[in-house]
């Protein structure tokens, strides 16, 4: 693969990026910097706009302007280069149902081209390191939802992508899951990969290396997440993010 | 070359684990088959005619007799009322009335002119001519049968052979065509659900952030789908040999050939729509209304497409059942060979890359 000339340089660089619907703004003139290794938090509450970014980078949807770039492709020409460097674990579950895990991961191993001995090696070595165990042979419609989501997991990773995208991963699941989910991301960030994720859970947004909160499609803060809460003088992301929104929502009014 | 093999199995253990669906899919040509075959019977026979006797002679009791004994027609049911006999054509209780005038049988013995009178209901212009003239040849069957045995009538006649379906049988003629049009419908309809269905359900999305390409979906899907679609054709035509009678004088082996072709150009139509439409109601509408009323209208299946206006011939070049319609009933009927058909066989090969083609062209990786 001619990655060479990528190596270098941010995992995500977006400027002024903006997306409308119609005479509706979902994401409004955002602009921020993922580097490899690093996790990076996407926080705002439902209809904030994180989802529409996540699909402007994943080569889902057509920016309206500004400018991208993600593994070092332009995210308006390069969206087929990209695709081959991310991992994409979407807020719904979105692998089959109706196939097992292991027939979903075989599927999507065979979608990112991988060698099918590579590939059940792969298989193998991800059923251990998520725990899926037998879990893996049953039909994935029929899973639990953290098993669901662990599975989802394993799917966006299964072809060591170098960015990894993850929109609200663990909605609905119990907190155990969420730390044993949560040490797996840090696991990915110290080999190198840059994980960008979407949360509204606060306790979620204290393990990120840097956080960005997003209102109204617009990025109103950004920074590490101890360097916020001295800066606003609080000692909780979730004092933060209220007075942050509130007075947001004044200036507005 | 890898991936679209993937895609073609994760598409077939859809197909395979949604059991009722492939039950349908399996038993509904079949139905379609059995139902429209029946329906759509444009043979005419038992037509109810009344008889009325003036002569109430031996001969005019024989000439009723050869009436009825023919199995054109059948006697109406009631009692006929001479006051008004009209009244039994208007209200459609019989399609035809003979009246045998009196002095019919001594007309005979002597030898002279005689007319017998004829009402026929003209609302069926078919069925009013196909009675006219099967009623001339049951009378004059009746004369001849009265010539003496060496009696000689010289003149020259028309000596007729009817080749491919010798007893103008309508069923040998529409089933072959209704196997084209059923497998069109069927197999479009199959299609265009998948895509349209990933899209509906998310699993399209996670698939599109992956370097899979536009053309390895569709192919992919495709191809499965190929053998649900050849299996229905080979019950289809099962059904139609066995239940209709129809004749299989060609080549079974070529037939199953072109059929190949034929239902992969038409799943290529529903894989065209799914790849245009974002829910599967659009799809399911859709395919329907682009598949079955020119299948049925602009195929050549029921309707001549030489008596129709210069727009619909050409428009019928886009069929594909048109040129099945002439592979079907060529091989089955004539036992038409390769050489004959291949121009057919190349339409159909040329739509399908065109469809797939503008299938791939179209379909969306990214919301605009």
């Amino acid at each position: 693969m001619n990655d060479s000339t990528h190596n270098s340089g941010s995992a995500v660089l977006i400027n002024n990026l903006t997306r409308h619907f119609g005479d509706f703004t979902a994401v409004d003139h955002i602009s921020l910097k993922v580097d490899y290794g690093e996790i990076f938090g996407f926080l705002g509450a439902n209809g904030a706009g994180k989802t529409t970014a996540i699909r402007m980078l994943c080569g889902l949807l057509m920016p309206s302007g500004g400018s991208g770039e993600v593994a070092g492709y332009d995210i308006y020409k390069q969206a087929e280069s990209i695709k081959k460097h991310i991992g994409y674990m979407s807020q719904k579950f979105s692998l089959y149902p109706d196939l097992t895990g292991r027939e979903n991961l075989t599927f999507y191993g065979a979608a990112y081209n991988l060698r099918p001995a590579d590939l059940s090696d792969r298989i193998h070595e991800l059923t251990e390191r998520l725990e899926l165990g037998e879990f893996i042979n049953q039909l994935s419609g029929k899973l639990p939802i953290g098993w669901r989501q662990r599975l989802a997991l394993a799917a966006a990773i299964l072809h060591r992508p170098r960015i990894l995208f993850l929109d609200e991963p663990t909605g609905g699941v119990d907190p155990v899951f969420r730390r044993r989910f949560w040490s797996i991301l840090y696991d990915l960030a110290d080999s190198g990969v840059a994980v960008f994720v979407t949360t509204h859970y606060m306790d979620e947004a204290e393990y990120c290396g840097r956080i960005s909160i997003m209102h109204h499609g617009s990025i109103i803060e950004q920074g590490r997440p101890f360097d916020l809460k001295r800066q606003h003088g609080t000692d909780s992301l979730d004092d933060l993010f209220i007075n942050l929104i509130l007075s947001q929502e004044a200036t507005r009014a | 070359m890898h991936r679209i093999r993937f895609i073609a199995q994760k598409e077939f253990y859809h197909i395979l684990r949604d059991f009722r669906s492939l039950i349908i899919v399996i038993i509904m040509p079949v139905m379609m088959i059995f139902l429209y075959g029946y329906a759509i019977n444009m043979d005419i026979e038992n037509v109810s005619l009344a008889i009325v006797d003036f002569d109430h002679s031996v001969e005019s009791q024989q000439l009723t007799e050869r009436f009825f004994a023919s199995p054109y027609f059948s006697p109406g049911e009631n009692e006929v009322d001479m006051s008004d006999p009209e009244q039994l054509l208007r209200s459609g209780q019989v399609a035809a009335i003979l009246a045998i005038p009196p002095g019919f049988s001594a007309a005979l013995a002597r030898g002279e002119d005689f007319e017998l009178g004829m009402m026929v209901d003209g609302t069926d212009a078919s069925l009013a001519s196909a009675v006219q003239a099967f009623s001339n040849s049951v009378l004059s069957n009746f004369l001849m049968d009265r010539l003496p045995p060496n009696f000689d009538i010289p003149g020259v006649t028309l000596s007729q052979q009817v080749l491919y379906n010798p007893d103008l049988k309508s069923s040998h003629f529409l089933v072959p065509g209704l196997v084209a049009v059923i497998l069109m419908m069927i197999s479009a309809l199959m299609t265009s659900m998948t895509i349209a269905r990933e899209k509906e359900t998310g699993t399209m999305e996670q698939l599109l952030t992956t370097p899979v390409k536009p053309r390895e979906i569709l192919i992919g899907k495709l191809l499965p789908y190929v053998v649900i679609a050849f299996v229905d054709g080979i019950l289809v035509l099962i059904f139609a040999r066995l239940v209709f009678g129809v004749p299989f004088v060609g080549s079974q082996l070529l037939l199953l050939g072109f059929g190949l072709i034929y239902v992969t150009t038409a799943l290529s139509i529903g894989i065209l729509i799914s790849s245009l439409v974002d829910t599967l109601q659009e799809a399911t509408l859709l395919a329907q209304v682009a598949t079955l009323l020119p299948a049925v209208m602009l195929s050549g299946f029921i309707f001549a497409l030489k008596n129709m206006p210069f727009v619909l011939q050409a428009i019928s070049y886009i069929v594909p059942a048109r040129y099945f319609v002439v592979i079907i009933r060529g091989i089955m009927l004539k036992g038409a060979g390769l050489e004959v058909l291949i121009p057919q066989a190349g339409a159909l090969v040329l739509l399908m890359v065109i469809l797939m083609t503008v299938a791939a062209a179209k379909f969306k990786t990214r919301v605009v």
